[in-house]
């Protein structure tokens, strides 16, 4: 009458439905936890839980009971001092006093309620409404690998696809089926040849038309073809298309002499960001790093944010590069690609027009998104660099660029950047 | 002794399904022994985890989802986490077979402890206490919290998650406040359920209707409504019944799931009113179990020792001046009056024959099985504090009246204040006095269609706090403006909280 059941194998988040309502309704504190957070952490931090905390009168769920004052009588255990008729001064809070069971079992009844936000939850308030341009269109669009999937059986196919269990199991059936008539009626002639041969009596003619029917019967019933063309089934595959889930991003930096520490801690965090992003859309994700001054090279991420050059700049010398890393390793038919610049804004003059043409016709046209981020006070005066990428933003919807004062400014900017309604 | 000659079912801390299979045939043998009659039993090993889910849904095994129970489960796992508290050993369920959560990471003992506490201790309590035979259905809880689960789910698809939710926080507030003292409910299955749950919808919707079908009455009328003729006739003290049968505004599948907070409140009212004698129950009997498989040499020392610690542990009373102190611990109170039984049954002094002429020199398990049949907490503490129990616990009673500057000590462990400690204990686990007695007075309905609550300040206790938002949630459900009227001892009466709902 007793049992015992191992429940481990059970999932253990039944609690999660519970635990996503608490989070959604109390959305507006946990938003404002992670924007300081955000605003505090370091980028290379970024992806873990946060701990965070809501204000116990935010989030009591009030009832019905006794407040202070008036009269009450209360048993406690463990006297020592005292004996009937004391009188003793009123505690003023602490234990011992007359509230003592009315806060709540945990001690912690005043404290705020604090509890770790995870990563994943983090992430997603971090992320939220935001959605990269076009990128639902162009993931649609660009379905063109086909994964062969199972669904069922199908009554035609090629004879390589045949499923012999499932179509014997459909000639047994059918030759049950259209032989049950026969056999009924081979059984009754049975029992009728069966009882005429016991009496002596019968005559031998009636037995041979018997035996003779018996004979048809069995022939019509070993007539029915064994397997038929009815009965075949093919296993059925079908094409389910696989959606492109790998992206490249390229990230561009001028490292002139007039980009300072500060201006590339700034640029840093911001393609940190745009990577992050890109990690939660896409399965694999590649980075491209371009360094530029007059010549622009290729370099891995150590050598990209940390190594110092010195000279003037030629931003086109990157664009250029990238066009050919394009060319040469990323397809837009398996890619998705992403690029994003920082530069503070300089540029040699001739050259400005050049980036323009080089964006517009040979970089563009394969790019889901390209973000310009310019470092640099929002109230200087902007350069030329800066009025002709103005007029490619003008005509392409894909090209998004930005001012960016300080780190303080980056998230703001991110998501300004990125923000729904320009897809 | 040889270890080869020992009867020991087993010598490590390590648990296996055998050995939980060994242990529990035996302390099954040994409680039969003792005539103690239980729901079968259906024992559950869990991971942490799944206790902190368990937690987190007031040990409903499957529950209504609402943010409340996530955010007792951020709680509790942040607690956890932090080591701040570490997680019960167990979880047991009212129902039949009485369902046990066993946490895996308890050792042997641990669990053999479980076993004994939870399994035949509460279970044999939840089985026979005359107020859970009364109150609760062990046979069709955990469908009635299926069919709560899926037709709240189904509610939020309907209406809107938001709207299931403001109106669950709502039926929350006033939980306490939705139980039944004298009626007893009827039994019915999860089919039943879903059956009548339609019915009643359509009926309770004309019903209301036809209550509240009033022709324009000239406001004469309306005023001296009060005085001549008031509705309710008699105060309603289940305020979540009278929202669900009366409250004009809500739709039928609001009133269901007011009613299917008010059930569960229900379910659990018995647990609140029993928890001293219920885990002194359980306590008494792991306690007896366990030393009882120690004295058939089942187990050995260590196992004993393992034991005798955890037990203590539950069983401290720190005094009232102790940075540990957290109110009277229902466990300690509990076994230590369990155990007092059986001593006065047992080998009684003259102080108990005076006291106790009816149970001292009794059969203690006659004795012990009348007292956890016929009691809750507080008639338990009124029939069964015995003076050797309060000197144990050296109990003493404080009264602290706002009127003085100073509290008085009204009675301590000596001949004199026995009587008066028991008292005030028993009085203290009055559910009646430790929640404010509050009640439907009337309702105005010729007029604005106000419901006016009175509250009986019993010592001249205010209403907390919450009170004021409490209100606001008793407007959202009755629709209309909502008040509380204060009634002092001397029958005087103000209004002393207000919430209105303009229209």
């Amino acid at each position: 009458m007793s049992q015992i059941i191992d429940r481990r194998v059970n999932g253990k988040n039944k609690s999660a439905v519970n635990r996503q309502k608490f989070i959604r309704r109390y959305k507006k504190h946990l938003k404002k936890a992670v924007e300081e957070a955000v605003s505090k952490r370091s980028i290379t931090d970024m992806e873990r839980g946060e701990s965070v905390n809501i204000p116990s009168k935010d989030i009591a769920e009030p009832t019905f009971g006794v407040g202070r004052g008036g009269r009450r009588e209360t048993i406690y255990p463990g006297n020592k001092e005292f004996i009937s008729g004391d009188s003793v001064p009123r505690p003023q809070g602490g234990q011992g006093q007359g509230q003592g069971k009315e806060a709540s079992d945990s001690g912690e009844g005043e404290d705020d309620f604090s509890f770790a936000l995870s990563r994943e939850e983090f992430m997603d308030l971090f992320f939220e409404d935001l959605e990269l341009p076009n990128m639902i269109k162009t993931q649609l669009a660009k379905d063109i690998q086909f994964k062969k999937i199972r669904a069922g059986y199908t009554s035609h196919g090629s004879p390589s696809n045949i499923n012999v269990i499932r179509s014997m199991k459909g000639a047994i059936a059918r030759r049950i089926a259209l032989g049950a008539p026969y056999r009924k009626e081979l059984k009754t002639l049975e029992d009728e040849l069966a009882l005429l041969e016991e009496q002596d009596t019968c005559n031998e003619s009636d037995i041979e038309v018997l035996k003779l029917k018996i004979r048809g019967l069995q022939q019509k019933i070993k007539n029915i073809p064994y397997i038929d063309t009815f009965d075949l089934r093919y296993n059925n595959r079908i094409d389910q298309p696989i959606p492109t889930t790998q992206a490249v991003m390229f990230c561009l930096m001028d490292v002139s002499g007039s980009m300072g520490e500060y201006e590339k801690d700034v640029a840093k965090r911001f393609f940190t960001l745009l990577y992050m992003f890109l990690t939660r859309t896409y399965e694999h994700i590649e980075l491209v790093f371009i360094r530029h001054h007059t010549v622009a090279k290729e370099v891995d991420e150590q050598e990209f944010f940390y190594s110092r050059e010195t000279g003037g700049t030629v931003v086109s010398s990157a664009l250029k590069l990238m066009h050919e890393i394009i060319q040469e390793r990323y397809s837009t038919a398996d890619w998705n690609i992403y690029a994003a610049q920082a530069s503070d804004g300089d540029n040699w003059t001739d050259d400005s027009p050049v980036c323009r043409n080089l964006l517009l016709q040979s970089i563009l046209p394969f790019l889901q998104y390209y973000a310009y981020i310019e470092i640099i006070d929002e109230s200087s005066p902007s350069g030329n660099l800066w009025r002709e990428y103005s007029r490619v933003a003008e005509t392409e919807q894909r090209f998004a660029m930005q001012k960016i004062g300080g780190p303080d400014q980056i998230y703001p900017v991110f998501r300004k950047l990125f923000e729904k309604q320009w897809a | 002794m040889s270890e080869k000659n020992n009867n020991y079912i087993s010598q490590t801390s390590e648990w296996t399904f055998d050995l939980l299979e060994k242990f529990h045939s035996e302390i099954e043998r040994i409680a039969r022994d003792f005539g103690l009659d239980t729901y079968p039993n259906q024992i559950e090993i869990i991971s942490a985890e799944q206790m902190m889910d368990a937690y987190s849904t007031v040990g409903m095994p499957v529950g209504y989802h609402h943010w409340s129970f996530g955010k007792q489960f951020l709680g509790v796992e942040q607690r956890y986490k932090r080591g701040h508290m570490g997680l019960a050993y167990e979880i047991v369920i009212n129902s039949n077979p009485c369902i046990a959560y066993l946490m895996e990471e308890n050792t042997m003992m641990m669990q053999a402890l479980v076993i004994a506490h939870a399994s035949y201790g509460h279970n044999s309590f939840f089985k026979n206490n005359y107020l859970f035979q009364t109150w609760t259905n062990a046979d069709s809880i955990i469908d009635y919290l299926l069919f709560a689960k899926n037709y709240v789910q189904k509610c939020e698809q309907r209406y809107g998650e938001e709207e299931v939710e403001a109106l669950l926080d709502s039926c929350h507030a006033l939980m306490n406040y939705g139980v039944d003292r004298y009626k007893r409910p009827r039994r019915v299955s999860l089919y039943d359920e879903e059956r009548r749950q339609i019915e009643r919808e359509e009926y309770l919707q004309s019903q209301v209707n036809d209550l509240w079908r009033t022709l324009p009455v000239d406001q004469h009328k309306a005023a001296h409504e009060d005085e001549r003729n008031l509705w309710p006739p008699e105060p309603q003290e289940n305020l979540l019944y009278f929202i669900e049968k009366n409250a004009p505004l809500l739709e039928g599948w609001q009133r269901e799931i007011v009613r299917i907070v008010r059930k569960i409140a229900q379910y659990f009212y018995p647990q609140r009113q029993t928890q001293v004698m219920n885990e002194g129950w359980a306590t008494f009997w792991h306690y007896t179990i366990l030393n009882k498989l120690y004295d058939e040499g089942l187990v050995n020392d260590g196992f004993m020792i393992e034991f005798l610690q955890a037990h203590t542990n539950v069983v401290t009373q720190p005094g009232f001046n102790s940075p540990y102190y957290n109110g009277i611990n229902p466990y300690a109170l509990g076994f230590s009056m369990f155990r007092d039984i059986r001593r006065i049954c047992e080998s009684p002094t003259d102080e108990d024959k005076y006291w106790f002429p009816d149970i001292a020199g009794s059969d203690w398990l006659k004795t012990l099985d009348f007292a956890m049949r016929n009691f809750k907490d507080e008639s338990f503490i009124a029939q069964y504090l015995s003076p050797a129990v309060i000197r144990d616990l050296k109990l003493f009673s404080v009264v602290d009246d706002d009127k003085d500057n100073e509290l008085h000590i009204s009675a301590i462990h000596d001949d004199s204040g026995y009587r008066h400690v028991r008292e005030a204990l028993a009085d203290q686990y009055n559910l009646g006095n430790r929640e404010p007695n509050i009640q439907v007075y009337k309702v105005n309905r010729h007029g604005d269609r106000s419901i006016t609550l009175r509250y009986y300040a019993h010592d001249r206790r205010p209403l907390n706090d919450d009170a004021e938002d409490v209100l606001k949630h008793m407007s959202r459900l009755w629709g209309f403006t909502s008040r509380i009227e204060t009634v002092a001892e001397d029958g005087s009466v103000s209004i002393t909280h207000e919430c209105p709902v303009e229209r």
